[in-house]
C-alpha cells in the first residue's frame, strides 16, 4: 500500500506541476457557469436557466470533454515511461506492475476528480444560491460523481492503450480515435441503427446497448430524471426504458473497474 | 560468503524466432566485479534483465542471492540490488531531489538518504533544478545516485561512464571500488572501455547472445596469445636488418614489433644491446584488443573458416 501512495502521490504531483488540475478545474467552473447563467439564452431569456436545462447542457458537454480530458491526461502514462527508460528501472524496484499502475490510477484518477468536483461543484454552489432549491445539490451530486467515474473510465481505457502501444505517438492516436469511437460515432451508429432499420432493435434493446458505452450510460444517468423536451436524438428514445438509478450507476462503475482490470492483465503479459 | 551473488546455470533467453542469450553459466562472488562486454545486441541488456528478474529465463536457472529473481520470495531481495539502465532520461519536469526521493521512498529509504547521495555523486548545487536543464554528464550522476541507493549488495550498471567527464569517472570508479571494499558485487556492463581494466576482477565477452569468453585479464590475455608491441626508436632501419628481429615486423607497421609474450624478454634485450637505441616502448595487449580478439575469432568461426593460419592472421593485424 505504501508503493501504491508513493506512485498516487508522486503522479497528482505531476498533475499539479504540468497545471493539469488548475486548467481542467477552470474550463470545467468556465463552461458551467457559463451554461448555468446563460444556458436559456438559445430560448430567448438572459439569466438563469431551469435546472433541468442547465444539467442537460452540461452532461451534453461534459460527455465529450471529459473523456477527451483523461485520455489526453493519461494516454502516455506507460508508453511514455517505457520511452524513457524508467519503466524499466520502476520494474527492477520492490514494486508490482499492479501496484504501479493502481498507483497511477489513483494520482491521475484524482486530478480527475478534484478538478470535476471544484469545476462544476462552483456552478452548483451558484445555482444553489441563485435558485435556492435544495435539488439543485442533488442533481448536481448525481452529476458529478456520474462525471467522476466517466473520467475514471477513460483513463482506465488510456491505460489500456498506453499499455499496448510501443510509441507515444501511437498512443496518441488511438485515444483520439477512442475518444471519436465513444463520444461520437457510437451515437451515431445507434441513430442509424433506429432509423434505418425497421424494427430492427427495441426499446430496450437499444439501452441495452446503450450499457456498451459509458458514456451513454452517463448520459442516461443525468438525463433520465429531466423533462425529455431537453433531450433528444437517440437518447429520447431510450430514457423512456427503465432502468434505475442504482443500475446505471453500477454499469458505469463496471466500465471503470474492467478496464482497469484489463489493464492489469495486459501489463502482466506485457514484454519489456 | 560462498554462496555466490548471482548465479547462471545454462540461462538463456528466447523471443520468438531471436535467440537475445544462448545459454550462459556464471557465477558472480561476493565483493568481485565482473566487466561485461559486448557491442549492441550482444545480449548483454537481457542478461541484466535476467539478473533483475524483469524477464524470466526460457531455460536454465538464475539465481540472485539464493532466490530465482523473477520470484515472490526474491522481493525483498529487490531493494539491495541497484541498476543503472544504459538509456535512462529521468522525469524531466522534476527536480533532481524529487527523482531521487521518489526512487529513494520506493526502495523504502527517506529524503535524507537521497540528499547524501546526490552529495555523493557531486550535483547537490543542482537538486533544486530540474532535470530537464540537466547535462548530460549530470543525468547520469543523478541515475548512478539512484543506482547507488541503500548500499546495494548487487549493482548492475548499463555503460555507467557515458557522457562523464574524467574526474567524474574517477568519481565513479572510486565509488565503484568503495562499494567493492563493503563486500558489494557489482556487474559493469559496457560496449568496452579505457579505464575499467584496474577496476574490474574478471571480464566477461558475449557476442550474438553467446559467451565467447570469461575470466581476469590476465586469463583471457594467454587464451588470446596476443603479442606484444615493441616500438624502438632511434634504430634507423638496424631492426629490418637484423635476421633475429625482422620477421616480427609486419607490413602495415614496420618501426614495431609484434612479439609473442614469451619470447618478449629476449627480443628486448637484443634490443637494448643496440648502442644507436634512443628509446622503448612496450605495450601488452589491452582488453579493447582481447575484446577485438575473440571477436573476430568468433566471426571466423560463424563463417566455418576456422583453421591455424586464419588464426595467426587475424592474430598479428591486432
Amino acid at each position: 500500500m505504501r508503493q501504491i501512495l508513493t506512485v498516487a502521490n508522486k503522479e497528482f504531483q505531476d498533475g499539479l506541476r504540468n497545471r493539469w488540475l488548475i486548467s481542467i478545474t477552470l474550463i470545467f467552473a468556465l463552461l458551467s457557469i457559463g451554461l448555468t447563467y446563460f444556458g436559456a439564452a438559445a430560448s430567448g431569456a438572459v439569466g438563469v436557466a431551469s435546472l433541468s436545462t442547465t444539467v442537460a447542457s452540461l452532461a451534453s458537454l461534459a460527455v465529450f470533454l471529459i473523456p477527451l480530458i483523461a485520455l489526453l491526461l493519461s494516454y502516455d502514462s506507460f508508453v511514455g515511461e517505457q520511452e524513457s527508460g524508467t519503466l524499466l528501472l520502476l520494474l527492477t524496484y520492490p514494486l508490482s506492475k499492479s501496484q504501479l499502475l493502481l498507483g497511477k490510477f489513483i494520482g491521475q484518477g484524482s486530478i480527475i476528480a478534484l478538478a470535476t468536483l471544484l469545476g462544476f461543484g462552483s456552478s452548483a454552489v451558484l445555482l444553489y444560491f441563485q435558485l435556492g432549491d435544495p435539488a439543485v445539490l442533488t442533481s448536481f451530486s448525481v452529476f458529478i460523481v456520474s462525471a467522476v467515474l466517466l473520467g475514471l473510465s477513460f483513463t482506465a481505457i488510456s491505460y489500456i492503450i498506453s499499455l499496448s502501444v510501443s510509441e507515444k505517438s501511437k498512443a496518441a492516436g488511438f485515444a483520439l480515435i477512442t475518444w471519436f469511437l465513444f463520444a461520437l460515432a457510437f451515437d451515431l451508429a445507434l441513430l442509424a441503427l433506429l432509423v434505418g432499420v425497421e424494427q430492427g432493435i427495441t426499446q430496450s434493446g437499444l439501452t441495452q446497448l446503450m450499457m456498451l458505452n459509458p458514456a451513454d450510460i452517463f448520459r442516461l444517468v443525468n438525463l433520465s430524471g429531466l423533462d425529455s423536451s431537453d433531450v433528444n436524438g437517440a437518447l429520447a428514445v431510450a430514457i423512456n426504458a427503465s432502468l434505475s438509478q442504482a443500475q446505471l450507476f453500477t454499469a458505469l462503475f463496471a466500465w471503470v473497474a474492467l478496464p482497469l482490470t484489463l489493464a492489469i492483465f495486459i501489463f502482466k503479459r506485457k514484454k519489456l | 560468503m560462498n554462496t555466490p551473488v548471482v548465479s547462471l546455470s545454462n540461462a538463456g533467453k528466447s523471443y520468438q524466432q531471436l535467440d537475445a542469450l544462448k545459454s550462459v553459466t556464471m557465477h558472480l562472488n561476493q565483493g568481485e566485479v565482473m566487466g561485461l562486454f559486448g557491442h549492441n545486441g550482444a545480449g548483454k541488456t537481457t542478461m541484466m534483465k535476467l539478473i533483475l528478474g524483469v524477464i524470466s529465463p526460457s531455460r536454465g536457472e538464475v539465481e540472485v542471492m539464493g532466490m530465482a529473481p523473477d520470484s515472490k520470495e526474491a522481493w525483498h531481495a529487490r531493494s539491495k540490488v541497484g541498476y543503472l539502465p544504459e538509456n535512462v532520461s529521468f522525469y524531466e519536469q522534476l527536480t533532481g531531489l524529487e527523482v531521487l526521493t521518489y526512487f529513494a521512498k520506493l526502495k523504502g529509504f527517506s529524503k535524507k538518504q537521497a540528499i547524501n547521495l546526490l552529495e555523493q555523486v557531486g550535483i547537490t548545487h543542482a537538486m533544486k533544478r530540474q532535470v530537464k536543464t540537466y547535462s548530460k554528464g549530470m543525468r547520469q550522476r543523478l541515475g548512478l545516485a539512484q543506482a547507488f541507493l541503500g548500499e546495494p549488495k548487487l549493482l548492475l550498471l548499463d555503460e555507467p561512464t557515458v557522457g562523464l567527464d574524467p574526474i567524474a569517472t574517477r568519481d565513479f570508479y572510486k565509488t565503484v571500488d568503495q562499494l567493492k571494499s563493503n563486500g558489494s558485487s557489482v556487474i559493469l556492463c559496457s560496449h568496452v572501455l579505457p579505464g575499467v581494466e584496474q577496476h574490474i576482477d574478471r571480464a566477461m565477452i558475449l557476442s550474438t547472445g553467446q559467451l565467447l569468453a570469461m575470466g581476469t585479464l590476465k586469463e583471457l590475455r594467454q587464451q588470446a596469445a596476443l603479442p606484444v608491441a615493441i616500438k624502438p626508436s632511434g634504430l634507423n632501419g638496424s631492426v629490418a636488418n637484423d635476421s633475429r628481429l625482422n620477421h616480427f615486423l609486419t607490413e602495415h607497421c614496420p618501426q614495431t614489433l609484434m612479439v609473442p609474450e614469451h619470447e618478449k624478454l629476449s627480443v628486448l634485450k637484443q634490443l637494448l644491446s643496440h648502442d644507436t637505441l634512443e628509446d622503448l616502448q612496450v605495450e601488452t595487449a589491452n582488453l579493447e584488443q582481447v575484446y577485438q580478439h575473440f571477436l573476430s575469432l568468433h566471426e571466423l568461426s560463424a563463417h566455418g573458416k576456422q583453421h591455424e593460419l586464419g588464426l595467426h592472421v587475424k592474430g598479428e593485424q591486432n
